[in-house]
């Protein structure tokens, strides 16, 4: 991982992030939501690949291959000339090229796009993954010593 | 000599077409739909998945639904779809450390630190078929405030201390091998090693992990922990300058403790086995770090004396659609070889008559 990211770089890298996580369905919702979409041309794709993900032995060690994930990429770019990316698993072209759209309308608009669209998904994620760690936590297991009686 | 012999593409096209009336069965009963299967078939998604060697929760179920269940079928339909596909690049690699714990369990450790968190298990349940969950919902499963306690590696927890073998990292100058770019050339470095185990078929590396249990190159194992949850895949993007996260997947890790090593220069430390399988599938996992751990044998000086430790035999015959291939192309014609031996054996039974008749 790259580090010593410029402010600029960091916060595309986590509307990236978070659009890339975002479920298909929440991300069309905010998306379909955007008042005045810009018109935008297809520099390459939308298209799915595959991208081989690697593992660490023993978790932190030399790395390996562990199998290959579908994974969907789009650029673009809109018509006042800012250019798009859009990565994310799986094969949903449509969400790929949403991404890449609004990436390079948040180079214009930064503000807008953080308000209407990454900040509300930000905040289902933070949910949704509250509400599984709060699942989980329910199975953690309280160990207690049975004291025997002293005669 | 090869004889081109055609025929039989109107049984063939037949065939197919009874083989979907077979899958789809008895139309009064509603056909399934892919999000059904990952949803209600989610381990066996996992395995179609795993041994794939492609995640793609909803491309397996397909590849399930097509295969009418049967899950090497499936494994095949996955393997070769991946085979379409450009392949944009290698991922950075997946930090188990940092991932949402959905179950992490240790064997070795009562208390440590994260806790113990049984998630969706089907340890401790009592193995009896239960008719009622038939077409039934589930009640909401229950919640407890998590707080925000690390759940560290239990290997990192004992690494700490010195008293196990650390991770190890790639020697100076290697690449990471890639089986699916280059023919396997033995002997292996472990990173093929594990790339093989984590997409080999699960029953093989169960037997021969239960055989090393049994004595069949004994390693002392324990489980040090079994983690299954959510982890970030990280790409780097050249347009960007920088690596973004293309999405979650969930793997499950294991990490088995076995008994120590040393040497003149090393105090005796504890040995490793690993195992990293996509989606939940305990039982692959703890299989593989086993097969790993006996893979290694060579590196701890130990003697090859068991199956397990055979690092040609093991992988050679770890992959179920390789050996599907070669077991099920016995059923496809071989008429004119078989032409050729009834040749033989009827030229040495007439030796044989000869040589009775000149001793009588």
């Amino acid at each position: 991982m790259k580090t010593g990211l410029s402010p600029e770089a960091t916060a595309r890298k986590h509307a990236l992030d978070v659009l890339a996580t975002a479920p298909a369905k929440a991300l069309a919702e905010r998306w379909d939501a955007y008042g005045d979409k810009p018109e935008h041309q297809r520099l390459r794709g939308p298209e799915t690949g595959l991208v081989m993900v690697r593992g660490r032995a023993g978790g932190g060690g030399a790395p390996f291959n562990l199998g290959e994930t579908t994974v969907s990429r789009a650029s673009v770019r809109i018509v006042t000339g800012e250019v798009g990316h859009g990565y994310c698993l799986g094969r949903d072209l449509d969400k790929a090229e949403a991404i890449a759209v609004i990436d390079a309308l948040r180079q214009r608009d930064a503000s807008r796009i953080e308000a209407e669209i990454i900040a509300p998904l930000e905040a289902l994620a933070l949910e949704n993954d509250a509400t599984r760690k709060n699942e989980t936590a329910a199975t953690r297991v309280d160990f207690f010593t049975m004291v025997r009686g002293d005669n | 000599m090869y004889v081109a012999v055609k025929g039989g593409e109107a049984a063939i096209a037949n065939a197919h077409r009874l083989l979907a009336d077979r899958r789809r069965g008895d139309r009064t009963v509603p056909a399934l739909r892919l999000d059904q299967i990952v949803e209600q078939l989610g381990l066996a998604v996992d395995r179609a998945m795993g041994e794939g060697s492609l995640y793609d929760r909803e491309l397996a179920a397909l590849a399930l639904i097509q295969a009418r269940g049967d899950l090497i079928e499936a494994i095949f339909l996955v393997r070769a779809y991946r085979t379409t596909l450009p392949r944009f690049g290698y991922s950075e690699p997946i930090d188990t450390g940092a991932m949402r714990i959905e179950r992490r369990i240790s064997a070795t450790f009562k208390d440590l630190p994260g806790g113990q968190m049984l998630g969706p298990t089907f340890d401790y349940t009592h193995r009896l078929l239960d008719p009622s969950i038939v077409g039934a919902d589930a009640d909401a499963p229950m919640q407890r405030e998590a707080g925000d306690e690390e759940a560290p590696r239990v290997t990192d927890l004992l690494g700490r201390e010195g008293l196990i073998e650390a991770d190890g990292a790639l020697a100076e100058g290697e690449d990471v091998g890639d089986l699916t770019r280059e023919p396997l050339d033995f002997p292996l470095n472990r990173d093929l090693r594990l790339q093989a185990l984590a997409r080999g078929d699960e029953g093989f590396l169960l037997a021969l992990g239960y055989s090393t249990q049994r004595g069949y190159g004994r390693t002392h194992p324990f489980v040090g922990e079994i983690r299954i949850g959510e982890v970030d895949v990280e790409f780097d993007i050249p347009e960007l300058g920088f690596a973004v996260n293309l999405g979650r997947i969930r793997v499950t890790e294991c990490q088995m403790v076995n008994q120590f090593k040393g040497s003149a220069k090393i105090p005796p430390q504890f040995t490793r086995g690993y195992g990293l399988v996509f989606g939940q599938a305990e039982r692959k996992a703890m299989a593989m770090s086993l097969v790993d751990r006996a893979l290694r044998a060579k590196e701890f000086g130990e003697d090859i004396v068991a199956p397990a430790q055979d690092e040609e035999f093991v992988i050679s015959h770890s992959d179920n659609v390789q050996a599907t291939g070669f077991v099920e192309h016995l059923k496809l014609p071989h008429y004119v070889d078989f032409q050729a031996e009834l040749d033989l054996i009827r030229r040495m039974r007439a030796e044989f008559e000869g040589k009775r008749e000149a001793a009588e």
